[in-house]
């Protein structure tokens, strides 16, 4: 994953993606020096990290960053998971005694 | 991993009905689980409680001391004798002043099977992925990991772009 965001044109896409939205890769290539092609290459190597997808809309793909919501979903997860540990290990003192 | 469903499986060194019992006496899942219920389990019916401290570990209710009081409410689904209990919940409902009823809930299951050594419960929660992300996101505070360090990465990197634009 952070592999993926050792190079410049990522992390950039990362950061355009997380401040301005989901966009199209016209949306991405606009403004930047770097071709369309290069841009779409980049976003593959991204959507292969799991940080974005793009999602098919009309003509158009929109890509968007998958990452912060995974973690989020995963990290909450883990949370409650964890609560069910404590809770079911109070159960145990409580039935087996 | 799924988002939207968690799932335990624990073997409990007690007889079915007796595990039974701390599942659907309302009384006894309130003594290990931390709760204060104003009645009975009901099939389909809400029932209202307040979070309390568990009797049974008192680390555990060393946690709980700070959401004391508070309102914990569930409506009871199904309740098929010494096979499975079921509830709905706001998970995490513990933000006081948030309103929750509005959200969707979660699902509670609880399943006994009888085994060699005593009862074996398989809990799960599912619904996860109805609930509102934003809710999702603040329920933890620890934000470690990953993603952190990809948000610090974008800021050092806004940063610079700023920096850039502003010499420019």
């Amino acid at each position: 994953m952070f592999a993926a965001l050792g190079d410049e044109t990522r992390l950039a896409i990362v950061a355009r993606l997380s401040t301005g939205g989901p966009r199209s890769i016209a949306g991405l290539t606009e403004g930047s020096t770097v071709t369309r092609q290069a841009i779409t290459k980049h976003l593959h190597v991204l959507a292969g990290a799991g940080l974005v997808r793009g999602v098919r809309r009309g003509r158009e793909r929109i890509w968007e960053l998958e990452a912060r919501r995974l973690d989020e979903a995963r990290q909450y997860l883990a949370e409650i998971s964890k609560h069910w540990d404590v809770a079911l290990e109070s159960l145990r003192k409580f039935v087996e005694n | 991993m799924s988002t939207d469903r968690i799932e335990k499986k624990i073997t409990l060194r007690a007889p079915r009905e007796r595990v039974w019992r701390a599942l659907t006496d309302s009384k006894e899942f309130g003594h290990w689980f931390g709760v204060k219920f104003d009645g009975p389990f009901v099939p389909n019916t809400p029932l209202h409680g307040v979070i309390v401290t568990t009797a049974v570990d008192a680390e555990v209710a060393q946690h709980q001391k700070p959401h004391e009081g508070k309102p914990f409410d569930i409506v009871v689904a199904r309740i098929e004798p010494e096979r499975l209990f079921s509830f709905r919940w706001h998970p995490f409902a513990i933000e006081p002043g948030v309103d929750y009823s509005a959200e969707p809930m979660t699902l509670i299951e609880f399943v006994l099977d009888e085994v060699a050594e005593g009862t074996l419960l398989t809990v799960s929660e599912s619904g996860f992925d109805n609930i509102p992300l934003a809710r999702r996101a603040k329920a933890f505070q620890a934000n470690e990991g990953g993603w952190t360090m990809v948000v610090t990465l974008i800021e050092k990197h806004l940063a610079h772009d700023a920096q850039v634009a502003g010499q420019a």
